[in-house]
């Protein structure tokens, strides 16, 4: 096969996106054309340079209002308050399920017939907004959990568990003080990709362990859990699935806190 | 044109029933990042973005009722950028309708250089830089695949164009950019 058929095609055979007889074709080209193989190099090296050095712009928070306030101007001719979506229970459901799969020590609870705490998520979400809205992420950043955990001591009356999932793509990006339910809680910080998760971590001795199903608030996603005595909201745009993967994180981590 | 220019605001008021606005709390507003992402690259300008956004999630509340799909992402990123085309237009050529032609976006130096040219591409001159150098379909293409990591599929489904030209445009943007990045690092020396 020409070199400069195969040329035209070494863009689809690195994204995977040939069917199998061309990419057949394309790969034992390679093994004989030391030119082809350089430029799919090429090619390769540019995609990671571009995934790593372009900037990802996320909705700046004045549009993502002025979106929501559009959004509300829709839904105001109809006098029917919004009830609690079966449909937005629908990834929850999914979401749970994961978390069962992960077992570790949160006990999976039922799925609750009322919703849940919404004033709670509402004001997790905002403070997730907030975080970033303010360029105010973080008050210790630091990808070393032992840095982030100590840091809190003396200014909460709790010690948060802190853990780092970065082998898991989570990593852990620092912490910070927040205040939510009329108390300061702890803000820990991770990125998935591009996104930020705010985790709002604060004691909860009374509540029975397990996982509730969370809720879609503005376009971000929120689970909620509780564990060893603490309860844990976890908020970020970051999608359905990627996001109760990292609840999952959370619900067993490999190393005890 | 002047269809062009007329504005969604103008239309008969957008309407969400509790239960659509759920769905598209589901299935759209997830995406608002990718939207002003995808936006932000087209338009290189971010009161641009945000104002083709905000008319074209206008357009997905308006048009909402008819969307069956399954797949949100693909159906506002489409929305998204055909609003940022049309402005792409105006600005290009006053308003008129001008098909995108993909030979005539060649870098000259693409039509001369061997292939071998190509080798010493990845130099100093920062990605974005280049980026900005390509026709906007160019750069269309290289952010739902890069950034966003879409199936050749499901950016054909954003485009409007068949899996075909989302193949060869790729190919192309990314010879132009390896181009338009060895020649930055040539004019810096």
């Amino acid at each position: 096969m020409a070199s400069a058929h195969v040329f035209d095609r070494l863009s689809a055979f690195l994204d995977d996106e040939l069917d199998p007889v061309a990419s057949g074709e394309v790969s034992q080209h390679l093994e004989s054309c030391p030119d082809c193989s350089a430029a799919l190099a090429r090619q390769r090296e540019l995609g990671e340079n571009l995934r790593r050095d372009l900037e990802y712009h996320r909705a700046p928070d004045l549009l993502r209002a002025r979106v929501m306030r559009d959004l509300r101007a829709a839904g105001r001719r109809d006098a029917v308050r919004s009830r609690p979506a079966a449909q937005a229970w629908r990834w929850l459901g999914a979401a749970a399920a994961v978390i069962a799969v992960g077992g570790g020590t949160w006990i999976v609870a039922t799925l609750p017939r009322e919703r849940p705490d919404a004033a709670t998520a509402r004001e997790a979400v905002s403070g997730h907004i907030r975080s970033l809205m303010a360029n105010h992420l973080t008050d210790v950043a630091s990808t070393d959990q032992h840095t982030v955990k100590p840091w809190f001591s003396g200014r909460l009356d709790f010690s948060p568990p802190v853990t780092d999932f970065a082998a898991a793509n989570y990593p852990l990006v620092g912490g910070r003080l927040d205040y939510l339910q009329g108390r300061p809680v702890a803000a820990l910080v991770y990125m998935h990709r591009m996104h930020v998760i705010n985790v709002f971590v604060w004691p909860m001795s009374d509540a029975h362990e397990g996982i509730a199903p969370a809720l879609t608030q503005r376009g971000f996603h929120v689970i909620h859990g509780t564990r060893a005595g603490m309860a844990y909201w976890v908020v970020s745009d970051l999608n359905a699935e990627e996001l109760a993967a990292f609840a999952q994180l959370l619900a067993a981590p490999s190393g005890k806190p | 044109m002047t269809h062009e220019e007329s504005r969604e605001t103008t239309g008969p008021e957008p309407h969400l029933s509790p239960r659509e606005r759920e769905r598209f709390d589901e299935c759209v507003l997830p995406y608002l990042d990718a939207a002003y992402n995808l936006a932000r690259y087209l338009l290189r300008d971010g009161d641009q973005a945000e104002e083709a956004v905000q008319e074209a999630f206008l357009r997905a509340i308006r048009h909402f009722g008819g969307f069956r799909g399954a797949d949100g992402r693909a159906w506002i990123l489409s929305i998204v950028r055909n609003t940022c085309f049309t402005q792409l237009r105006r600005r290009r050529s006053g308003g008129a309708m001008v098909e995108f032609d993909e030979e005539a976006h060649s870098l000259e130096a693409e039509l001369s250089a061997p292939e071998a040219d190509l080798a010493r591409a990845i130099a100093s001159e920062s990605v974005h830089e280049g980026l900005g150098r390509l026709a906007a379909e160019f750069r269309e293409a290289l952010v739902l695949r890069e950034l966003e990591g879409l199936s050749y599929k499901e950016i054909a489904h954003v485009m409007g164009v068949p899996i075909g030209t989302v193949m060869s445009r790729l190919a192309r943007a990314r010879k132009q950019l390896l181009l338009a990045l060895g020649a930055g690092a040539k004019e810096s020396v």
